[in-house]
C-alpha cells in the first residue's frame, strides 16, 4: 500500500537529523499559523498563488529563492563547522549525515536557489523592459512556477521523510547507482530535477517567445536593454541545454527502478556516459545562471552612474558569443576521465577562449563606471565587489582550464574554490544588485541601503574568509568533500573558512534586518514616480511602482536604444494619451498549484514505490492538461474607464512625490519633466 | 469571427504528395538493400545515412512546410541554432565516448 | 446605439488581432518545444550508439530485429504523415466531417504502429532480451519506447482534437491547435526515420 514507506522513515535516529526535520516542519507550521491568524489564506490564494500576473509570479519565484537561499546556507555553514572540528575525529556529524548536507547544498542552491531567483527577475523586469503587458504565455508562467516549487518540496520534505542523496549535486554512477545507494535519496534527487527541469524548460521556451514576439513597436534587436538581451540568451540555453539533463536523470533513474544498465559497472553499462550528458547541460547551467547577472550588471552600471552603458553592441555580441562556447567546453569538467591529448586540448582551448568576450564584458562595465556620476547604492557596491573577485575566480578558470594543471587540481578544494569564486559574486552578487535596483519596481518602495551597505561588507569579507583558505588546501592536496582529516596543518585554514561562513551569516542576518525594516518603514521609502534611480533609461522606470496589471495603458513607442531616457529627454515620457482602451489580461488560474501539487506526489510516490498512486497522480495530471485544453477564453477585460482611473490614480501621485523635498528636486531636468503632468 | 487561417497555410495538395512520393522512394531504398545485401556493408551504410539526411529534409521541406521565403525568420533560426547544437552535442559526445572506448581497449 | 457599435467595432478588430498574434506566439513556442524534444532524442540516439556494442553476451540486433516489421511499421507512419496532411487540407477548406474522417484514418494508422511496435518490444523481453539484460538493450528499448510513447500521446491528441472539432467546429483555436499537432505527428515521424536508419537497419546488416 505504501510501497518502500515505514515508518522508519521518520528521523529518530540521530538529533542532527531531527534538529532538521524539526526546523522544517516547525518553519512550515510557523507560517501557516500566522496566515491563518491574519486570516489572509483567501488572500494568497486568490491573490497571489492563483495569479498569472508575471510581476507577482516572479516575486513569488523570489520568495523561494530566498528560503531556499537560507536552507542552502543552512548546509554550508554545517560543513563548514564540521570540517573545522573534524582533525582525527568524527565532528559532530556522521559521514552520511555530512555526505547527504554537501549534497543537498549544490543541488538547493543551483537548482532551488539561483534557477528560481534568475527566473523571478527576468519574470519581473523582462516584459517591462520591453514593453510587454505580460509573457507570451502567463499560465505556463504559473505551471514554471509551480514545478520548480514542487521540486523544492520534495527536497525540503526529503529532510523529513527518509534522507536525501549522499552522492553530491552531481550524482555520479555507479555510486549514485541502486547497488551503491539503495536509498531512496538519490531517487528524491532525480525527482526533484525531473520536476523543476520540466518548469525551467517552459520557462525558456516562455521567455524566447516573450522577448522574440512581444517587444512594443520600434524595439529592434539592437535596441533591448542589456538585461532583456542576456535573458533572451540565458532562456535560449535553457530550452537547449536542459534536455541533457532530463535525459541523464531519466536513464539514471530507469537504472535504478528498472535495472537497466546505462551507467551500472556491470551488462554493458557505460557511467562515463552520465558524466558526459550530465555536463552537456551543466555548462551551459552555469551561463544560464551568470548571463542574466551580466545583464543586471549592465543596467545597474548604467543606471546608477547616469551614464549610457560603454560599450552596448560588444556587450550583445560577447553575450552571444558565450552563449554559443558555452556549449563546447562541457569535457572540461572531466578531464581526467582519460581522454586522449587531442580531445583534452580542444577543449581545453575552447575554455581559454570563452574568457575572451567576458573580459570584454568587464572592461566594458568599467568604462561605464568611468566618469559616471556614481550614486553609491548598494547595488553598485555588488558590482564593483562582484568585478574585483569574479576577475580572481575567473583566473583560477583558466588555470584549471589547462588540462595538465587540472590533473593536479582535480576534485581538490581548490576546484571548491574557483567555482565558488565564480559563482558567488557572479551569480550571487548579480541577483542581490538586481534584486536592490528592482525590488521598488516590484514592491512600490526602496530596500533600506544602511543595512544593505552592512550586508554587502559581511558577504564580501565573509566570501574571501571564506574560500581564499581553499585555495591553498588545494594546494596542500586537500580533497572536497572530506568529513574528516587527519592533516594538523590544514586546520587553521579550515578554522578561517568557517569564520568567513560566520561573517557570511552575519550578511544574511543583515539581510533579514534589511527586509524587516524596509517593510516596516515602507512609506517614508515609497517610490511615488515609478522612476527611483531617478536616470532610469529602459522602459520599466516609465510605469508606476509597482506596476499595474497591464503594466502599460498604452505601448510604449521605441525610437531608440534607452528609449525611456530619451523621452525624458524629450519631454515625451509622462504623455498622458488622449483616449483609453479596454485591456484583456488572463484570469487566474488554479491549474498550476494543481500541476505542481500532483506533481510533487507523483515525485514522492516513485520515490518511494507507491505505484497506484504514481499511476494516479499521473493521470490527474493528464486529465488536468486535457481540461485546460478546452478552456477557449482565459482573459478577463480591464474596462477603458478603469484604466482611466487607475492612471490618473497614478498621475496624481507623481505630483505629490514632486512637492516633497526629495531627490526629484535635485534634479532639475527630471522636475521640468513632471510638469506636464501637474499641468493636467 | 476572426478570420480561420490564423496560422501559415501549410503545404499544398501537391506537395503533400510530392513529399510523400519522395520520402517512399527514400525508404524503400535502404531498406531493399539491406533486404537484398546488394552492396558491401560500408556502402550500404553510407547509403542509408544519405537517405536518412535526404528523407529528414524532404519532411521538413514537404510535410512541416519549412522554406526560406514564408516561414518566419526566428522559426529558421531557431531550427538553424539546434541543428549547430545537436552537432556538438552528438557530434562530441561521440568523439569524447568512442575515443574513451578505444583507449580502454588498448 | 449605432455610434456605439461602430466605436466598438475597431476595438474588436485589434482584439481578434491581439488573438491571431497570440495563436502565432503559440506556433513559435511549440516550435521551440519540439526542438528542445528533438535534442532529448538527439541525445537518446548518442547513447544508443554509444552502447551499440555493450551487449554483455545477450543477444544483439541482428538476432532481435525484423526487417518485415519495420518496414511495416516505417508506413504505418508514412501513410499517417499523409493522411494528417489531407486532415489540414480538409480543415482549410472548412470541411469539418472530412477532418473527422482523416483524423480517424491517422489514428488507426498510429495505433496500429504503437501495436506492432508494442507487439515486438513484448515478444524481445519475452525471449530473454528484455530492457534489463545488457547496456545495448536498455538503450534500445529506452530510445525506441521514448518514441513509441510520444505516437502514443499523438494518439490521444488526436482524439482530444477530433472531440474538440466534433464539439466546436473549425474556429481559430481548433486550427492553430490542429496546426501544432501537425507539427508534432510530422516531427515524430521525422525521428522514426532517425530510428529506422541508426538503429534497425545498421542492426540488420
Amino acid at each position: 500500500m505504501l510501497g518502500k514507506l515505514t515508518i522508519d522513515a521518520l528521523p529518530f535516529y540521530s538529533w542532527v537529523a531531527m534538529g532538521g526535520a524539526g526546523v522544517t516542519v516547525g518553519g512550515a507550521l510557523l507560517v501557516m499559523a500566522v496566515i491563518t491568524y491574519f486570516g489572509k489564506w483567501r488572500y494568497l490564494w486568490t491573490e497571489w498563488l492563483t495569479s498569472l500576473d508575471h510581476k507577482r509570479i516572479g516575486i513569488m519565484y523570489i520568495v523561494l529563492a530566498l528560503v531556499m537561499l537560507v536552507r542552502g546556507f543552512v548546509d554550508a555553514i554545517m560543513m563548514r563547522a564540521q570540517q573545522a572540528v573534524a582533525l582525527n575525529s568524527e565532528g559532530y556529524l556522521p559521514p552520511d549525515h555530512f555526505d547527504q548536507i554537501f549534497s543537498s547544498h549544490g543541488t538547493i542552491m543551483i537548482f532551488f536557489m539561483a534557477m528560481p531567483f534568475m527566473t523571478g527577475l527576468l519574470n519581473i523586469a523582462v516584459p517591462l523592459q520591453i514593453g510587454a503587458r505580460d509573457v507570451a504565455f502567463p499560465f505556463l508562467n504559473s505551471v514554471s512556477l509551480w514545478m520548480t516549487a514542487g521540486g523544492a518540496a520534495l527536497v525540503m520534505i526529503s529532510l523529513v521523510i527518509g534522507k536525501f542523496s549522499t552522492a553530491g549535486w552531481t550524482g555520479y554512477p555507479p555510486y549514485s547507482g541502486i547497488e551503491y545507494s539503495p536509498d531512496v535519496g538519490v531517487d528524491y534527487w532525480i525527482c526533484a530535477l525531473l520536476i523543476s527541469g520540466v518548469g525551467s524548460t517552459l520557462a525558456g521556451i516562455n521567455f524566447v517567445v516573450t522577448i522574440i514576439k512581444r517587444r512594443a513597436p520600434g524595439m529592434t534587436l539592437m535596441r533591448m536593454p542589456l538585461f532583456t538581451w542576456t535573458a533572451l540568451i540565458s532562456s535560449l540555453l535553457m530550452v537547449f541545454a536542459f534536455p541533457a539533463l532530463t535525459v541523464a536523470c531519466a536513464l539514471l533513474g530507469l537504472d535504478r527502478f528498472f535495472g537497466m544498465h546505462f551507467f551500472t559497472n556491470e551488462d554493458g553499462g557505460n557511467l562515463m556516459n552520465y558524466i558526459n550528458l550530465f555536463w552537456i547541460w551543466g555548462h551551459p547551467e552555469v551561463y544560464i545562471l551568470i548571463l542574466p547577472a551580466f545583464g543586471i550588471f549592465s543596467e545597474v552600471v548604467s543606471t546608477l552612474s547616469a551614464k549610457r552603458l560603454y560599450g552596448y553592441r560588444s556587450l550583445v555580441y560577447a553575450t552571444i558569443a558565450i552563449g554559443l562556447l558555452s556549449f563546447c567546453v562541457w569535457l572540461h569538467h572531466f578531464f581526467t576521465m582519460g581522454s586522449s591529448a587531442n580531445v583534452n586540448a580542444v577543449f581545453g582551448i575552447a575554455t581559454m577562449v570563452i574568457a575572451v568576450p567576458t573580459g570584454v564584458k568587464i572592461f566594458d562595465w568599467l568604462l561605464t563606471l568611468f566618469r559616471g556620476r556614481i550614486r553609491f547604492h548598494p547595488s553598485i557596491y555588488w558590482t564593483i565587489g562582484f568585478i574585483v573577485t569574479f576577475v580572481i575566480g575567473g583566473m583560477s578558470g583558466v588555470l584549471l582550464a589547462m588540462p595538465p594543471v587540472d590533473y593536479l587540481f582535480h576534485n581538490s578544494t581548490f576546484l571548491v574554490a574557483h567555482f565558488h569564486n565564480a559563482i558567488i559574486p557572479g551569480v550571487l552578487f548579480g541577483y542581490l544588485a538586481g534584486f536592490g535596483l528592482w525590488f521598488p519596481k516590484a514592491m512600490g518602495f526602496k530596500l533600506n541601503e544602511r543595512w544593505g551597505f552592512r550586508a554587502f561588507w559581511c558577504w564580501l569579507i565573509g566570501f574571501y574568509l571564506a574560500f581564499m583558505p581553499l585555495y591553498v588546501l588545494g594546494f596542500h592536496g586537500m580533497a572536497r568533500r572530506m568529513e574528516t582529516y587527519n592533516v594538523a596543518e590544514w586546520q587553521p585554514y579550515l578554522v578561517v573558512a568557517a569564520l568567513g561562513a560566520v561573517v557570511i551569516l552575519c550578511g544574511v542576518v543583515c539581510q533579514v534586518i534589511q527586509m524587516t525594516l524596509s517593510i516596516r518603514h515602507w512609506r517614508e521609502e515609497r517610490d511615488l514616480t515609478g522612476d527611483p534611480w531617478v536616470h532610469g533609461r529602459s522602459l520599466e522606470w516609465m510605469t508606476s511602482s509597482p506596476p499595474p496589471p497591464y503594466n502599460f495603458a498604452v505601448i510604449p513607442t521605441v525610437k531608440s536604444r534607452d528609449a525611456f531616457h530619451e523621452m525624458k529627454r524629450h519631454g515625451t515620457a509622462y504623455r498622458r494619451p488622449a483616449r483609453y482602451e479596454d485591456i484583456y489580461m488572463p484570469k487566474n488560474s488554479a491549474v498550476g498549484p494543481l500541476l505542481g501539487g500532483l506533481a510533487f506526489l507523483l515525485g514522492f510516490a516513485a520515490v518511494w514505490h507507491i505505484w497506484w498512486l504514481v499511476a494516479v497522480s499521473a493521470l490527474a495530471i493528464l486529465a488536468t492538461v486535457v481540461i485546460r485544453c478546452f478552456d477557449d477564453d482565459p482573459d478577463y477585460c480591464i474596462t477603458a474607464a478603469e484604466v482611466e482611473a487607475i492612471e490618473n490614480r497614478r498621475f496624481e501621485a507623481m505630483a505629490l512625490a514632486d512637492t516633497e523635498p526629495e531627490e526629484a528636486a535635485r534634479h532639475p531636468a527630471f522636475a521640468a519633466q513632471m510638469l506636464p503632468a501637474r499641468a493636467t | 469571427m476572426m478570420e480561420a487561417k490564423t496560422s501559415h497555410d501549410g503545404p499544398s495538395l501537391g506537395r503533400y504528395l510530392t513529399g510523400f512520393v519522395l520520402a517512399a522512394v527514400l525508404t524503400v531504398i535502404p531498406f531493399g538493400l539491406v533486404a537484398t545485401g546488394t552492396l558491401s556493408r560500408d556502402t550500404t551504410l553510407i547509403v542509408i545515412a544519405i537517405a536518412a539526411l535526404l528523407q529528414v529534409l524532404v519532411h521538413l521541406r514537404y510535410f512541416l512546410d519549412l522554406n526560406l521565403s514564408t516561414t518566419p525568420r526566428e522559426n529558421i533560426l531557431a531550427i538553424a541554432f539546434a541543428a549547430v547544437l545537436i552537432f556538438i552535442m552528438v557530434g562530441g559526445s561521440l568523439w569524447i565516448m568512442l575515443d574513451l572506448n578505444d583507449r580502454m581497449a588498448i | 446605439m449605432s455610434g456605439d457599435m461602430s466605436e466598438a467595432a475597431p476595438a474588436m478588430d485589434a482584439r481578434a488581432r491581439e488573438e491571431a498574434e497570440n495563436l502565432r506566439q503559440r506556433e513559435f513556442g511549440f516550435w521551440l518545444y519540439l526542438l528542445s524534444d528533438a535534442i532529448i532524442f538527439a541525445l537518446l540516439f548518442m547513447t544508443y550508439v554509444v552502447m551499440v556494442d555493450s551487449t554483455a553476451g545477450a543477444l544483439t540486433g541482428r538476432h532481435l530485429f525484423s526487417l518485415s516489421n519495420t518496414f511495416l511499421e516505417t508506413m504505418l507512419l508514412l501513410f499517417s504523415s499523409i493522411t494528417f496532411g489531407f486532415a489540414w487540407l480538409s480543415a482549410r477548406a472548412d470541411r469539418r466531417s472530412h477532418v473527422l474522417g482523416w483524423l480517424l484514418v491517422t489514428f488507426v494508422l498510429g495505433a496500429g504502429f504503437v501495436f506492432l511496435e508494442v507487439n515486438e518490444l513484448i515478444g524481445m523481453a519475452a525471449a530473454g532480451a528484455g530492457p534489463g539484460e545488457s547496456g545495448f538493450l536498455s538503450a534500445f528499448f529506452t530510445l525506441v519506447g521514448t518514441h513509441g510513447l510520444h505516437v502514443s500521446f499523438g494518439l490521444l491528441f488526436i482524439a482530444i482534437m477530433s472531440l474538440q472539432i466534433a464539439l466546436r467546429g473549425l474556429n481559430p483555436y481548433a486550427m492553430s491547435r490542429l496546426y501544432r499537432l501537425g507539427l508534432f505527428w510530422h516531427f515524430l515521424d521525422i525521428v522514426w526515420i532517425g530510428i529506422f536508419s541508426v538503429v534497425y537497419l545498421p542492426g540488420l546488416l
